[in-house]
């Protein structure tokens, strides 16, 4: 409790100088005020420091050009701290007292929805750089909050591209499918697999459920080793999917794995996912030049590699920033406008909007192989 | 033989409803199995497998049943402690194979005197669901204080490097390991080692002796506290080996690795008839190949209902188990 005290103090006293430099600064005519959120302390503190110096950075660099549309840009730092509650206070204190016209965050599905919801009635934009919950961008009776956008792609997504590399890429004809009852990520990913893979052309020939509480697959396993499909496409978490390969690989079957970004873990048993294959929303092997740049420029100003929260946060800033170029105005209903019909290359991937306001961008696919996760392709869905 | 024969008859007399479902389910399997009887084959073999471990398992469980009628739900947790110390045996310390069981026995069996010595000693002579509930406590302790981050962690851990080099061979479509073999002969060791001690030795004579009757034997000389004290080393013993065969086939260990197991296994000493050593071998069998069975033709989903509903019917229609009546001697 009195570490967060401190830190709080600590928050409020940063605040206080970005304030000040803010006031100085509104001698210049044409000002933006922009909120980047995140949490900054707590269990989930390095996904916030990612996604805040991916947007700094962003912020830097559009500043250093001039700004966007001529615009000045100034920031205020939110702690969100992965938790609806601190949530909805910071997006009361950055919407009301900051008075910030953008919002570039947060973070987690679970603090990214209250903000959301209560920004969207001030007319604050909001572009989330990582929370892939479908709730983030519509309300519950399935209408588009106007306010609301994200710079990554939604759980189900993933299954969608899985489904076309494994038509495209791997020239698979037949797959095999495996989920978790009452784990709505990892359902979503199997379902949206299944239907992509037979809308092209692909039969499904095992779509099989267990429980949480699972550790002997045998059964289904013995299913999958009888069919013998060209993929196995198993959306667990890293250790499901640790024992399930490892079992399968007793089990003689040669069906090439394929995963989600649930994989994506330093605990991950990379020697029973060998050949595997899993979606992921960016991965610094990735050789485009605009990676390459962005790992060069992170790496100067951070001096580490940035991870996919980093280069969440700053393409979700750079989204925002490049709609106001282009819409001219800070107006938010003309930048909303603007992200609507945007197109635009990030580091991720290009990225236009449907109309839930979800991008529609490419996925990287990555391959473990010997111990290691390297990149090995980038799908358009 | 008549006799068994007199006894099915007499038991299709009293409860023809159960025994025509049984016959149809039968008639429903054997359907299936001509459908693809590779894929059969198949969820039997894999089904033995997993039979052989929780005999291993459900034999700590009757044999402490039967000396003490005290139901040991920490033996699920003792089984777990045996993988960790397997796991640290091998991974850490690159012990090779039978070493490593032979530690996690040890262990195992030193952990079940001390439990013993702390939790059901005192109570012994308390109601029997004084000692129960404690058995209870007991699991949950073992369970949470090695989930602490300075004990195991609550993360999972991934059993790698093997003690054994996994090799498989396909036998008429039909996959074998060498983990399965070595499954299937070391459970059978232990069995026919157990066997042998329970009924054929001094010690084996006692236990069943104060299995019989604790006050005559303690008459008798016998050093009842003694006997009660092994047979919990020797329950904890076997559970440790089963502990390592099972992380061995499932190579992934977490401090709740022991729950499930430990549950399934304790049906299996149920269905056999607790308190009989052949019946919780068969039992354990049976629940194994019930359980592939039923993933693979259900759905792995139903598997835990189904099994969980045998331990109610078993309950209901036959508390006594499989062999509950044959098994006269007890140990």
């Amino acid at each position: 409790m009195k570490r967060r005290f401190l830190s709080l103090i600590v928050v409020v006293l940063l605040l206080g100088i970005v304030l000040s430099g803010c006031k100085t600064a509104t001698t210049t005519a044409k000002t933006v005020k922009i909120a980047v959120v995140g949490p900054l302390t707590g269990a989930q503190a390095t996904f916030g420091e990612g996604n805040k110096n991916g947007a700094l950075l962003a912020i830097e660099e559009w500043n250093a050009k001039g700004g966007p549309a001529g615009y000045k840009i100034e920031y205020v730092l939110g702690d969100s701290q992965c938790d609806p509650k601190a949530a909805a206070d910071v997006a009361k204190k950055v919407v009301d007292e900051d008075k910030v016209q953008f919002i570039i965050g947060a973070v987690c599905s679970s603090e990214t929805i209250p903000i959301v919801d209560y920004a969207s009635t001030k007319k604050v934009v909001l572009m989330s750089g990582t929370s892939t919950s479908a709730k983030v961008t519509v309300d519950d009776s399935g209408n588009t909050k106007k306010y609301a956008f994200r710079a990554c792609f939604i759980d189900p997504f993933q299954g969608k591209v899985m489904a076309g590399f494994a038509l495209n890429n791997l020239k698979a004809k037949t797959a095999a499918v495996v989920l978790e009852v009452g784990n709505d990520y990892i359902i979503g990913l199997a379902e949206e697999f299944k239907k992509a893979f037979e809308a092209g052309g692909g039969k499904v020939v095992v779509y099989e459920s267990f429980v949480k509480e699972d550790t002997d697959f045998s059964a289904i396993l013995a299913k999958v080793k009888d069919a013998n499909p060209d993929v196995f496409f198993v959306p667990t978490y890293y250790d499901k999917v640790s024992l399930i390969g490892a079992q399968a690989k007793q089990k003689g079957i040669t069906s090439v794995l394929l995963g989600g970004d649930g994989w994506d873990s330093a605990d991950l048993d990379t020697a029973a996912v060998e050949g595997g294959f899993f979606s992921n929303h960016y991965h610094p092997g990735d050789s485009r030049p605009i990676v390459v740049d962005w790992i060069k420029k992170y790496q100067a100003k951070y001096n580490k590699v940035p991870d996919a929260l980093a280069t969440g946060g700053y393409d979700a800033a750079n989204l925002v920033l490049a709609a106001i170029d282009k819409a001219g105005s800070i107006d938010p209903d003309a930048v909303v406008t603007a992200i609507e019909g945007i197109s635009y290359d990030a580091v991720s991937g290009k990225i236009t909007f449907d109309a839930q306001h979800n991008p529609i961008k490419a996925a990287a696919v990555l391959k473990v192989q010997g111990g290691q996760v390297l990149y090995e392709a980038t799908v358009n869905p | 033989m008549q006799k068994l024969l007199n006894r099915i008859a007499v038991s299709v007399r009293k409860s023809p409803v159960i025994w025509a479902i049984g016959v149809l389910l039968l008639a429903w399997l054997a359907g299936r199995a001509r459908q693809n009887p590779v894929l059969f084959a198949q969820f039997l073999v894999d089904g033995i497998r997993l039979g052989f471990v929780y005999a291993l398992v459900a034999l700590g469980y009757t044999m402490v049943y039967g000396i003490v009628r005290l139901i040991n739900f920490a033996h699920g947790d003792v089984f777990m402690i045996g993988a960790f110390a397997a796991f640290f045996a091998t991974t850490r310390y690159h012990w090779s194979f039978v070493p490593a069981m032979v530690l996690a026995m040890v262990v195992c069996a030193f952990l079940s005197v001390v439990i013993e010595r702390i939790a059901y000693k005192p109570l012994r002579d308390a109601p029997r669901i004084s000692a129960l509930i404690t058995a209870v406590g007991m699991s949950f302790f073992l369970e949470y204080f090695t989930a602490l981050n300075f004990v195991f962690t609550p993360n999972f851990i991934v059993f790698a490097p093997q003690p054994l080099q996994f090799k498989s061979w396909n036998v008429l479509g039909v996959t074998v390991s060498n983990i399965m073999f070595v499954i299937i002969a070391v459970g059978t060791i232990c069995l026919v080692a157990l066997y042998y001690l329970v009924y054929r030795t001094k010690l084996g004579k006692a236990m069943r002796a104060v299995a019989w009757d604790k006050p005559t034997a303690r008459l008798m000389g016998i050093d009842v506290d003694l006997v009660i004290t092994f047979t919990f080393a020797l329950g904890a013993a076997l559970a440790g080996v089963g502990g390592m065969l099972y992380v061995v086939a499932y190579p992934q260990i977490r401090t709740f690795l022991g729950v499930m197991p430990g549950l399934k296994s304790f049906i299996a000493a149920v269905f056999g008839g607790i308190g009989s050593i052949p019946g919780a071998f068969i039992g354990a069998l049976t629940i194994g190949m019930v359980e592939t069975l039923a993933a693979g033709y259900l759905s792995s989903t139903l598997r835990d209902t189904i099994v969980f509903s045998i331990l109610i019917i078993v309950l209901l229609l036959r508390p006594t188990g499989l062999f509950g009546e044959a098994a006269k001697e007890k140990a």
